[in-house]
């Protein structure tokens, strides 16, 4: 199955990655790519202590993830990549192409996001940001669990936070 | 012992958590205004920090109880502890052991009570 999920998500690894996603998708490895935690072992530590034992972490810049990409793809586990914004998301993808599919999990209120869903909130630049995503071919959506429904991101951009 | 003193503590965690499990602490043993909650719903990790610093100085608690250790309330809380390590985080925190605190227990015997209480239990013998 291979690197299958890639996710913006502002609270990196949390409840809802490592269970919502880890146990019914059956992950087998996160890839976080972050470049404050990449240099800092203590952050690190911090992640992989919250992480169960048989679901293994790797922590990357945008370069160095770009250059495993194919490492990542080619595992027979199942992964999930994990940014904690958009502008990291864009980044990475413009090195990697075949990321084809970029799903917004929770980007959270902060002064000048507007709410779009109930766990998303976008400042205009960011909205720029993931129209850009789309215009390259990426698919984008919000969905914050697999069993809820994804939302395409132009549903996403005219929402008005309830949905 | 007045009603306003006691073992403080914030209780941080997903959605209405917090707020039900300290709602059965108060019916259990009046005690519920020992414990702070806070919730994580709809909120940054920047605003779930300060959620809970600001909980910590409104009860005057150094000790946090959290849902998930792979929670983001748990790692927010072990990212604070690292400049401020006199705080006492105890995580997949439960009723029991909830119980346990407010009435005096310290942090060692209340997660011990949690243990103990936790089993699945068998069937009656026949049935």
């Amino acid at each position: 199955m291979a690197l299958e999920y890639f996710r913006i998500d502002d609270r990196l690894i949390h409840g809802q990655v490592v269970v919502g996603w880890g146990q019914p998708c059956n992950l087998g490895f996160l890839v976080l790519v972050d470049d404050a935690v990449v240099d800092s072992e203590w952050e690190q530590e911090l992640y992989k202590m919250g992480a169960p034992p048989e679901m293994d972490l790797y922590f990357d810049s945008i370069e160095s993830a770009a250059r495993r990409i194919a490492e990542y793809r080619a595992d027979s586990r199942n992964g999930l990549l994990l940014t904690g914004d958009v502008t990291t998301m864009a980044a990475l993808q413009a090195l990697v192409p075949q990321v084809q599919v970029v799903t917004i999990g929770g980007i959270h209120h902060k002064e000048g996001r507007t709410a779009r869903l109930r766990y998303v909130f976008l400042t205009p630049t960011e909205e720029q940001e993931l129209r850009a995503l789309a215009a390259r071919g990426v698919t984008v959506v919000a969905q914050d669990l697999p069993n809820t429904p994804a939302v395409p991101l132009e549903d996403v951009l005219i929402g008005d936070g309830t949905g | 012992m007045t009603m306003s003193e006691g073992p403080r503590a914030v209780v941080a965690g997903h959605g209405k958590f917090a707020e039900g499990i300290i709602s059965a602490v108060q019916q259990i043993t009046g005690m519920g205004h020992l414990l702070t909650p806070v919730s994580n719903t709809g909120l940054t990790p920047a605003a779930i920090e300060t959620a809970i610093r600001e909980a910590m100085v409104v009860a005057n608690a150094r000790v946090v109880f959290t849902d998930l250790p792979a929670g983001s309330c748990t790692a927010i809380v072990r990212r604070v502890s690292k400049s401020s390590p006199d705080i006492t985080l105890v995580t997949g925190v439960t009723l029991p052991t909830l119980l346990a605190y407010v009435m005096g227990a310290s942090i060692e015997e209340s997660v011990a009570k949690g243990r103990e209480a936790l089993g699945a239990v068998e069937p009656p013998r026949g049935a």
